[in-house]
């Protein structure tokens, strides 16, 4: 991109009761993100622009919009990598406008109420022993910034908004896999997933992949094995509870010491 | 009168980040009736950027560690102007706070023999930091904010409190403020107010602190009567993006150094070994070769100086940037990448090497990246009780950042995340058994409640006034110029007086737009605390007239024996409320009992 010259960018204005694109043209500067230039239109051009941020380091997940029509964090998208020309940012289509850039999101914080948590068997003398290796996909999913553009692209929900009473998305299948294969937990939520979640709608078309800012392979390591578990479970429990017990002896010590570092 | 919303609640949390959060869990455990207020959305808090570790003398890697090492560590660190109390405390409970953190679902990195691994880290004399690559804040705030929903607790989101409110006889009994997406005023009566609300970094131009950095508790805290120590004390981080200038700041983590990093100038110097001071000379390596043999076997070498205390590596690399042996941007390089293989630094450092790929265009595996100092970090804050974070005037309890007196002058890494849990806790407990013994519902003053509306809402009246944004900049122009790393006593007064300008054209500011979630106007009520905070800072630092850990006086370059007996206190009489006169003194420190000064006369 020149040094000196001047882009437009074409942000999308208004509220719940509508709203159309707006245009401003500000002068290009050496290294910028989106949001930089967002940030630059609040304070010359428009005080009142709506955008949520928090880190501006793609660690916090509050930058979500739609830039050029792709679901991306503000914060993260460097403005010399986008084509030439004007910048068109939108909000996340998936949930309901509060004003300009920003969506009402509580959706998922309604979702996050309904996952059963975290049930340890009480701690050992010494503490609890897992593997690295036990634990890694499990700290895979746990990368997750909560920016909710997996559930913004997804499509099940996205032009559906009746299917989010019993949809979770993916943002929660990965939730719910980090718990399924946490080494230590004792819940069984499958019948949860299959069921209230809404595993079964998803059709494995790899947006949510595509989208995720953390690169977490939501489709591959989270979604496809949930399916199977569950399917498994409602077959044939005696093989689920095999592995459960199996996974739980994999995570001794002397197992974790089998398995080097 | 204005119109409000009314909650009722017996504590309330302002602030969701790591202490927020473990003190609401607390308060909820506890059978009291208990709200968590925050700015953003849950989860979104700056803890979130935490990245090295959270320290805790577990012993895991090195058995020799324990809580009285970890004491020591930590008072020198902050040059002995700590809050022993606090220290002592922190570095007994870290551990069980580390403990409870896994069995509430987190995952932090393993040893080879499965249990939690500890990284090395600066200041900290064995390898003491719980992490989870580098980024340990976003584990410990989703934990934390994983149990609290588990327990139900009541969170109100995207509220901005802007005033404590106190009842007829003085209890803070309460808090205003408004719901950001909709712009309408909400009042909160509480038994017990628990204040969680982070830094002030924002008033500096660069900074590592997100935009809810802005100083609410310090402001909010001193408006309603409290007492606030040292709060000239400011860390700058040593390592800060410096290029491209839209992430100058932009933190980089102490985990390069401490998995085996190393600072060069322009000229390709080790330049930390240049910089050791007296009091860390004798754990220091004096050679490249013993540091890096002490990488491999922390017994077969002493320390690397890249890791002394962060107040003294920031120091060195201003020093060196200013005598010309700066990088391109004005940094010094931080070298990882000759020293580990492109494995080891994508599986240890992933968010660094994504953070530089993708917003510099630099590969941190094959290049050298370009840091210098950022402001990171309040030591200082409001004044508290140890054991049960309380502030000086009642029903109020603090803990997390926004408290004063457990780092002292400068913070050790990783310190920060431990101090969250331990006093967070502490402050909900505190809060919890204050509220249970108060009588009778509080009563907050309605008069209150209506002077912090209207003083809201003035700006939307006036057609003609500043622009905050423009108010804010040159805030920050004016903290990072004249109130930055190095002080003197000419600048300090210059800044007062521009502060004074800049608090008369804040009280003139005009907005556009509707209240329903406008930034402008959300910046306009950010703008009274950052510049109370601004003055509390600028205040301590022309009178400690001395360097210690954080605030360093070119015009008083040493520590003197007379300023580490005391904390700079700064108060406003009652009845002061927003714009009073601030009063600030020398008071004496916390004597340290003999059993624990002892730890210091038998290791140096």
């Amino acid at each position: 991109m020149g040094e000196m010259g001047d882009v437009t960018m074409h942000v999308w204005r208004g509220d719940a009761g509508g709203g159309d694109f707006s245009d401003y043209t500000l002068p290009t500067q050496e290294g910028e993100v989106v949001l930089d230039v967002i940030h630059r239109i609040q304070a010359t051009q428009a005080g009142d622009l709506a955008c949520r941020w928090n880190c501006k380091a793609g660690k916090c997940g509050s930058c979500s919009a739609e830039i050029n029509g792709k679901p991306r964090l503000m914060c993260m998208t460097r403005m010399d990598q986008l084509p030439e020309g004007p910048v068109t940012v939108a909000p996340m289509r998936a949930f309901p406008i509060i004003r300009d850039l920003v969506t009402d999101v509580s959706f998922n914080f309604e979702m996050a109420k309904q996952v059963p948590a975290f049930a340890p068997p009480p701690r050992p003398e010494g503490g609890y022993r897992m593997a690295q290796i036990d634990i890694e996909r499990g700290q895979e999913f746990r990368k997750c910034i909560e920016c909710f553009l997996c559930q913004d692209v997804c499509h099940v929900i996205r032009d559906h908004e009746e299917n989010k009473a019993h949809y979770a998305g993916p943002r929660f299948f990965i939730r719910f896999a980090e718990l399924e294969m946490h080494p230590l937990d004792t819940n069984d939520r499958r019948e949860l997933v299959r069921q209230k979640a809404g595993l079964g709608m998803c059709n494995i078309t790899k947006c949510c992949t595509e989208v995720c800012p953390e690169h977490i392979k939501i489709t591959d390591n989270a979604i496809i094995p949930m399916k199977e578990r569950v399917v498994d479970a409602a077959y044939d429990p005696v093989a689920w509870l095999g592995r459960k017990i199996l996974r739980r002896q994999k995570a001794s010590p002397s197992e974790a010491a089998a398995h080097g570092g | 009168m204005a119109e409000y919303q009314w909650h009722d609640y017996d504590v309330i949390i302002i602030g969701a980040g790591g202490a927020g959060l473990r003190a609401a869990i607390e308060a909820k455990g506890r059978g009291l009736r208990t709200a968590l207020i925050c700015k953003s959305l849950l989860g979104k808090a700056h803890t979130v950027m935490a990245e090295g570790g959270v320290a805790a003398a577990m012993g895991n890697v090195h058995s020799d560690d324990n809580w009285q090492v970890h004491f020591r560590d930590t008072m020198r660190g902050g040059k002995m102007l700590n809050n022993w109390r606090m220290a002592q405390l922190h570095a007994q409970e870290a551990p069980d706070r580390v403990h409870e953190l896994e069995a509430w679902g987190a995952l932090f990195d393993r040893t080879e023999d499965g249990r939690i691994l500890q990284r090395d880290f600066g200041g900290h004399r064995f390898a003491r930091l719980a992490h989870v690559g580098d980024r340990t804040g976003l584990e410990l705030i989703r934990t934390l904010q994983q149990r609290a929903v588990s327990m139900d607790i009541d969170v109100f989101m995207e509220c901005k409190i802007l005033r404590l409110l106190t009842d007829a006889e003085g209890l803070v009994s309460g808090a205003v403020g408004y719901w950001r997406p909709s712009g309408e005023m909400v009042a909160f009566s509480a038994k017990a107010v628990v204040l969680a609300t982070g830094g002030a970094g924002k008033s500096w131009k660069y900074t590592s602190n997100s935009w809810e950095c802005t100083g609410d508790g310090h402001a909010m805290a001193l408006w309603a009567g409290a007492d606030l120590i040292d709060m000239e004390c400011v860390q700058f981080h040593p390592t800060g993006m410096v290029w491209p200038l839209s992430v100058r700041g932009l933190l980089v983590t102490e985990g390069v150094r401490g998995d085996g990093g190393v600072l060069r100038n322009s000229e390709g110097r080790r330049f930390m070994f240049d910089y050791v001071a007296d009091m860390f000379r004798a754990e220091t390596a004096d050679t490249e070769e013993e540091a890096d043999r002490w990488y491999e076997d922390h017994s077969a070498g002493r320390r690397p100086p890249e890791l002394l205390p962060r107040d003294e590596v920031a120091r060195a690399i201003n020093t060196e940037v200013k005598s010309d042996r700066g990088s391109a941007h004005g940094g010094v390089l931080l070298d990882i990448a000759s020293r580990r293989s492109a494995e080891y630094i994508r599986r240890r450092l992933p968010s660094m090497y994504h953070q530089f790929m993708e917003l510099a265009g630099v590969d941190i595996t094959s290049e050298a990246m370009e840091v210098g100092p950022t402001c990171h970090y309040f030591m200082g804050g409001v004044r508290v009780d140890a054991d049960t974070g309380a502030a000086t005037v009642p029903g109020l309890f603090v803990a997390g950042e926004v408290a004063g007196g457990m780092h002292g002058a400068n913070r050790l890494g990783g310190n920060s995340l431990s101090d969250l849990l331990v006093f967070g806790r502490r402050a909900g407990m505190g809060a919890s058994d204050y509220a249970s013994g108060r009588p009778g519902a509080p009563v907050p003053d309605r008069g209150e409640i209506d002077d912090a509306i209207t003083e809201a809402l003035a700006p939307f009246d006036r057609t003609d006034g500043e622009n905050p944004y423009q108010l804010h900049e040159e805030l920050q122009d004016t903290m990072q110029s004249l109130v930055g790393i190095i002080r003197t006593g000419e600048e300090l007064e210059r800044a007062l007086e521009q502060l004074d300008v800049l608090r008369d054209r804040a009280s003139n500011v005009a907005i556009g737009g509707g209240r329903s979630y406008n930034p402008g106007w959300n910046l306009a009520t950010d703008l009274p605390a950052m510049l109370t905070v601004s003055r509390l800072v600028t205040l301590g630092a022309r009178d400690r007239k001395e360097s210690r850990g954080g605030h360093t006086r070119e015009d008083f370059p040493s520590p003197d024996p007379e300023f580490a007996k005391v904390n700079l206190v700064q108060r406003q009489p009652s009845g002061g409320g927003v714009g009073g006169d601030i009063k600030i003194g020398p008071e004496p420190i916390l004597e340290m009992p003999p059993e624990l000064k002892s730890l210091f006369e038998e290791n140096h």
